[in-house]
């Protein structure tokens, strides 16, 4: 079988296109990297959209962290205290646990007028159940690093939009978000890889890989299982994560490079140094 | 344990409960917590030499050295940590065996790798396929160890790196003019004082260590994940302790156990911190002063 016929086979084999048996034997090096190239799908999945949403929810998290008023900053506090306090392969399984718990006929929501059933299976599927543990992980992650990024905003940016009158919404919007961005980016762009790399987790962890569509850590176990040779398919991982890498840094760099465009090019920061703040 | 315990399905309530927690297979899910604490005792040590080996290694002066030494550091920035505890301990097997397949049968004809089969002869196996269980247990556990001494060596050869990097460089002229020798200004001069400096990163590779943990249980440890998945599952009325599926109540326990665990190491990191910013001529040094005064 040429190259070309297994990269039609397997290419997208680990979304369920193409060739439904994995090979089983006589496994060619074609093989084993259009497969786990296919899993890698899976890990840019969880990871870009873990890191969308989390953004979002961090900003919030970061601020009500920051809250004057107790009843706001204590859940905060809270939310970042678990998820950073405790591993996720541990919230992985307990995610699953408490998802498989849940009634499989779906749970019935009663809304004053009319009754709805909430349908639940979906949760204990990877794409969905670890989406949300890897959503709520980041969003921990991120909400330290946004908040101690807050509260270094310098003290001049804030006065000099109260000058100008800003308030509320305009002065967040115009001076506090962007500053805070800027002086986070270094430290988010690490937690970016670090979530990336967190992924490979996700089929290892008590989710289930459905009818071996799994990640790309999985097909390559899958392979060191089978030809009992690790030399050759966890390379492979290492170098489609090095290139997964060197991307994010480079779109991480151009965003670093937009936040920092008002500052004197001396000023700026250089190339953001690896930190490790997992 | 308790003298009532001889026929469980005659308790309830209380009784049962204690009987239930102190059975033997529970025993070793205690004795797993012990496993954890070991391996985190074990392998701190192991990865800062790990560590200061690969800092300096990437400082020195020969170049191939320097290249080894940068490229361990920088490995673990591109390539999860997963992959490296599913490949150093198979790799390490496979090659500490093929070396002593070299060394004890040199005259074996047949290739090692068989197909899927990799074949050595039966003296070079590791541990002797006639060695007791607990051999192999142990032999499983030293293995990963040691992949968790080379990847945490790498994360902390990138912190002591940054801290040699962090002593001011006057100390090292200084040293220079007293007549000192490279070899013994860094033994004398850098590295008592790049520790303040290590301090920060060292301490956040502790927590980031203690996360690691439950990861030994894809390395076929039988740690504390193994048994919360083993003893929490549900039981039929076959054995002598039926309950339902309690998965989740022994992952909420060990999610506990994890947050105290990194609370606690924080709030000791924090003293520590303090005590040796004490008298430093840095930030937190100075604030001591001023809040004494």
């Amino acid at each position: 079988m040429s190259c070309l016929q297994t990269i039609q086979d397997y290419a997208l084999r680990s979304v369920g296109i193409g060739e439904r048996l994995l090979p089983r034997s006589d496994f060619t090096l074609c093989e084993q990297v259009t497969l786990i190239g296919s899993g890698l799908i899976w890990n840019i999945y969880f990871g870009a959209l873990a890191l969308s949403f989390g953004f979002f929810l961090a900003t919030g998290v970061a601020l009500a962290k920051n809250s004057h008023y107790r009843a706001i900053r204590k859940p905060a506090e809270w939310f970042i205290f678990v998820f950073r306090g405790s591993p996720l392969f541990i919230q992985f399984f307990l995610a699953y646990e408490a998802f498989v718990l849940l009634p499989k006929s779906g749970l019935e929501i009663n809304l004053l007028f009319t009754q709805i059933t909430a349908q639940t299976g979906w949760l204990t599927k990877a794409w969905a159940g670890a989406l949300i543990v890897l959503f709520l992980n980041t969003a921990a992650y991120s909400g330290e690093i946004f908040y101690g990024a807050l509260r270094s905003v310098p003290k001049g940016d804030l006065e000099a939009a109260d000058a100008f009158g800003m308030t509320g919404w305009t002065k967040f919007r115009r001076v506090v978000w962007p500053t805070m961005l800027r002086l986070a980016w270094p430290a988010y762009t690490n937690e970016a890889i670090f979530l990336f790399h967190a992924t490979t987790l996700v089929y290892f962890s008590g989710f289930p890989a459905w009818k071996q569509k799994g990640d790309a850590l999985y097909y390559a176990s899958y392979f060191a299982d089978k030809t009992f040779n690790p030399f050759i398919p966890y390379p492979i991982v290492a170098g489609y994560f090095i290139l997964l890498t060197l991307v994010i840094i480079g779109l991480f760099g151009l965003v670093n490079r937009r936040l920092n465009r008002h500052l004197p090019a001396q000023q700026r920061p250089r190339r953001p140094r690896m930190q490790l703040l997992r | 344990m308790f003298s009532y315990c001889a026929d469980p399905s005659t308790l309830d309530g209380f009784s049962w409960l204690a009987c239930y927690l102190t059975n033997g297979k529970h025993m070793a899910f205690w004795a797993s917590f012990g496993t954890v604490m070991v391996l985190l005792l074990i392998t701190a040590p192991a990865a800062l030499v790990f560590g200061f080996g690969g800092a300096m290694a990437a400082r020195s002066h020969i170049a191939p050295l320097r290249w080894l030494g940068k490229g361990y550091t920088a490995m673990v920035r591109g390539i999860p940590d997963i992959a490296f505890f599913l490949f150093v301990p198979i790799a390490l097997d496979q090659g500490i065996e093929w070396l002593r397949h070299k060394a004890k049968c040199p005259d074996w004809e047949e290739p090692i790798r068989q197909g899927s089969d990799f074949v050595v002869c039966a003296a070079a196996k590791l541990p002797l396929s006639s060695s007791p269980q607990w051999v192999h247990e142990t032999y499983g556990f030293f293995l990963a160890v040691l992949a968790f001494a080379i990847v945490f060596g790498a994360f902390s050869a990138n912190v002591l790196f940054g801290a040699m990097r962090a002593v001011p460089h006057a100390q090292m002229e200084t040293a220079q003019a007293y007549g000192m020798t490279d070899r013994q200004a860094f033994w004398r001069i850098l590295v008592p004082q790049m520790w303040i400096y290590a301090l920060p990163g060292l301490g956040n590779l502790w927590m980031i260590l203690i996360k690691a943990t439950p990861l030994l249980f894809l390395l076929g440890v039988e740690d504390i994940v193994y048994w919360a998945r083993e003893l929490g599952g549900a039981k039929t009325s076959i054995y002598a302790y039926p309950h339902p599926d309690w998965r989740l109540y022994y992952f909420l326990g060990l999610l506990v156990f994890y947050l105290g665990l990194t609370r606690v190491s924080e709030v000791a990191l924090d003293r520590l911190s303090r005590r040796l910013s004490h008298g430093q001529a840095t930030m937190a040094g100075e604030a001591q002063r001023k809040a004494a005064a």
